[in-house]
């Protein structure tokens, strides 16, 4: 520990300290505790039946039921709403990503009149979400044909994302050298030939956070699938959920795994991009 | 495609070429630009517009009514009381949850064994849906749910409390679920923002005579201002918009108990028909946020002269 060096250590800190450390533990396990129980009672309520969980909803299924998760797997809506929200995640990503990415250049390393203005429009955008907007939004969609469809949701979904695309990608954007950029240019290299081939190559990290941030926004948007997604082969899994945890509202271990089942492929997502997550976040929060 | 620096020095001769610089930056700007102006400025415009007739969303746009739908929603209790119940959840949010993020984003930001998986855990909420959350939390605390059972083994309450169709608790059950789901945000962001603090500060007050507890009162606590500031701003933000959770917990019920802005506004723009009101609604809540953002910069965030807050 770095203070360790400069501290007096006299046997009344050396107690007091231990203390501290005591306390620390106790809080960060206690609060460690909470988060996991609720995850825990999802994962495991899926391996019970509804009598094992009004009975004992703590300790291990006894016996352990595996229908729930059996029956969700083999069913089709499952994989028809995974399908659906990988399609349109991947389409809101690919969108904002290129997109955002185009209009960061010219916001980072051009000069013209409108161009703090034009940034600041869009970095309003941060304080509404799509929910605040959603009426009109129905309207819109509706007139464009295309309610019902992955691009109705995936349009205003990456419209939504670029403002935190635009704040993370600019500073990056800009750090890169301006002598490359001229350089590039004596070698015959033109603009769109320098943001594709030397640009983004050198903002892979930035490029997959801000992928990453779109991803996590897309999987779990739910008002818009909500209001634009009428037929059931169209939804997406927030979608899905909601609307079976409706159909069987009595069936909790039904419900239960159906749920872990929408969850495991996030957390295992989380797992692998927690980095880009949360540096993608604090840096667009902080320099909002 | 002409190259970019020599376009660059012939743009200040040639009117041509300044057009050509203009195209170019036009081509990359205009299709983030157009998708950003039809699916989030002209909405919300839209909105500003149907905030003025009584519409159902279906016929055309005739019935021209003003402003009463303002004048109708802030008469309403029930819009009042939704008013009321976000405050209060800012006031929680404020009063509980940034500070246990700040005590644990203190803890955190020591070196210790565990420290990398507590910070996974803690932060993993944030990515799990809304809806998953909202959905495995209505099992929880459902009568004779894990909640009851939980309360029962300590001896606190019976095994039968209907938390989230209690007026008197739903809440603080769903402010319960809020902090379970947020907190570790803003440990995230105060924990980046600890980061950036020299170390070296805290080891000079240390050497100073002050305790582990003075230096954080008097030397970290003040350098971290700006990144609170922000954290608190955006637990505002998210506490008046929130909608996911209470639509698919309560939708705002038991009689009304839990509504919030976003959920009102929902529930009578998308459920009863009432595009022209809803829309109304949905521009108050526009225009808060704004205002809100906008006196947030003027007043609370300019203090932080070069903070991080303030480029970008």
């Amino acid at each position: 520990m770095a203070d360790s060096a400069v501290a007096p250590r006299s046997p009344g800190t050396r107690v007091a300290r231990l203390a501290g450390s005591i306390v620390r533990w106790v809080v960060l396990l206690g609060v460690a505790t909470v988060i996991l129980i609720p995850v825990a009672y999802a994962v495991l309520g899926g391996f019970r039946n509804a009598a094992q969980l009004a009975a004992n909803p703590v300790g291990l299924p006894d016996p352990w039921i595996w229908s729930n998760y059996i029956d969700s797997l083999t069913g089709p809506s499952f994989w028809v709403q995974l399908r659906n929200s990988i399609l349109v995640a991947a389409i809101t990503t690919t969108i904002v990503v290129l997109f955002g990415s185009l209009a960061a250049f010219v916001l980072a390393r051009r000069r013209f009149r409108g161009r703090e203005v034009t940034y600041t429009v869009f970095t309003l955008g941060l304080l509404f979400p799509a929910t605040v907007a959603i009426l009109p939004l129905i309207i819109l969609v509706r007139d464009l044909g295309l309610q019902d469809t992955p691009l109705g949701i995936a349009l205003p979904q990456a419209a939504f994302g670029l403002p935190l695309t635009i704040i993370i990608l600019r500073p990056f954007f800009r750090s890169i050298p301006m002598e490359l950029e001229d350089a590039a240019a004596i070698d015959g290299c033109g603009q769109l030939g320098f943001f594709f081939r030397i640009l983004l190559p050198l903002s892979r990290p930035a490029l997959a956070t801000v992928a990453v941030l779109a991803i996590v926004s897309s999987w779990n948007q739910f008002v818009l699938p909500l209001v634009m997604l009428s037929s059931e082969s169209n939804w997406t899994l927030p979608l899905g959920l909601t609307n079976f945890s409706t159909q069987y509202t009595t069936d909790t271990a039904r419900i239960l795994a159906y749920t872990s089942l929408a969850l495991i492929p996030a957390l295992a997502f989380y797992v692998v991009a927690e980095r880009q997550i949360v540096g993608g976040l604090a840096a667009g929060s902080v320099k909002g | 495609m002409t190259s970019i620096s020599s376009a660059r020095a012939r743009a200040r001769r040639l009117p041509s070429n300044r057009l050509r610089t203009w195209a170019g930056i036009a081509l990359f700007l205009l299709p983030a630009f157009a998708l950003y102006v039809l699916f989030v400025i002209y909405p919300i415009a839209q909105a500003a517009r149907f905030s003025l007739y009584d519409w159902n969303g279906l016929e055309p746009l005739t019935d021209f009514v003003g402003l009463a739908n303002f004048e109708r929603a802030l008469a309403d209790p029930v819009f009042r009381g939704a008013i009321t119940h976000n405050a209060l959840i800012v006031v929680l949010s404020l009063a509980i949850q940034i500070p246990l993020a700040l005590a644990l984003a203190l803890m955190l930001n020591r070196r210790f064994r565990g420290r990398g998986i507590l910070r996974l855990l803690f932060f993993a909420p944030y990515v799990i849906a809304e809806v998953i959350t909202a959905i495995v939390a209505t099992l929880i605390l459902q009568p004779n749910g894990l909640a009851d059972h939980f309360m029962t083994a300590i001896g606190l309450g019976d095994a039968y409390h209907p938390w989230l169709a209690d007026p008197d608790t739903v809440l603080w059950a769903l402010f319960f679920i809020i902090t379970w789901k947020y907190f570790g945000f803003h440990m995230i962001l105060l924990l980046a923002g600890l980061q950036g603090i020299p170390r070296e500060l805290e080891e000079a007050a240390a050497i100073d005579g002050a305790s582990r507890r003075q230096a954080i009162r008097y030397v970290t606590l003040p350098l971290l201002g700006p990144t609170i500031r922000v954290s608190v701003f955006l637990s505002i933000i998210g506490a008046i918009q929130l909608f996911d959770l209470v639509w698919v917990t309560t939708r705002g019920g038991p009689v009304n108990a839990s509504n919030t802005m976003a959920v009102y506004m929902f529930d009578r723009g998308f459920v009863r028909f009432q595009f022209g009101y809803g829309s109304a609604v949905a521009v108050i809540l526009f225009v808060l946020c704004f205002v809100l953002a906008l006196a947030y910069q003027r007043w609370v965030l300019r203090r932080d002269t070069e903070g991080a807050t303030t480029y970008g």
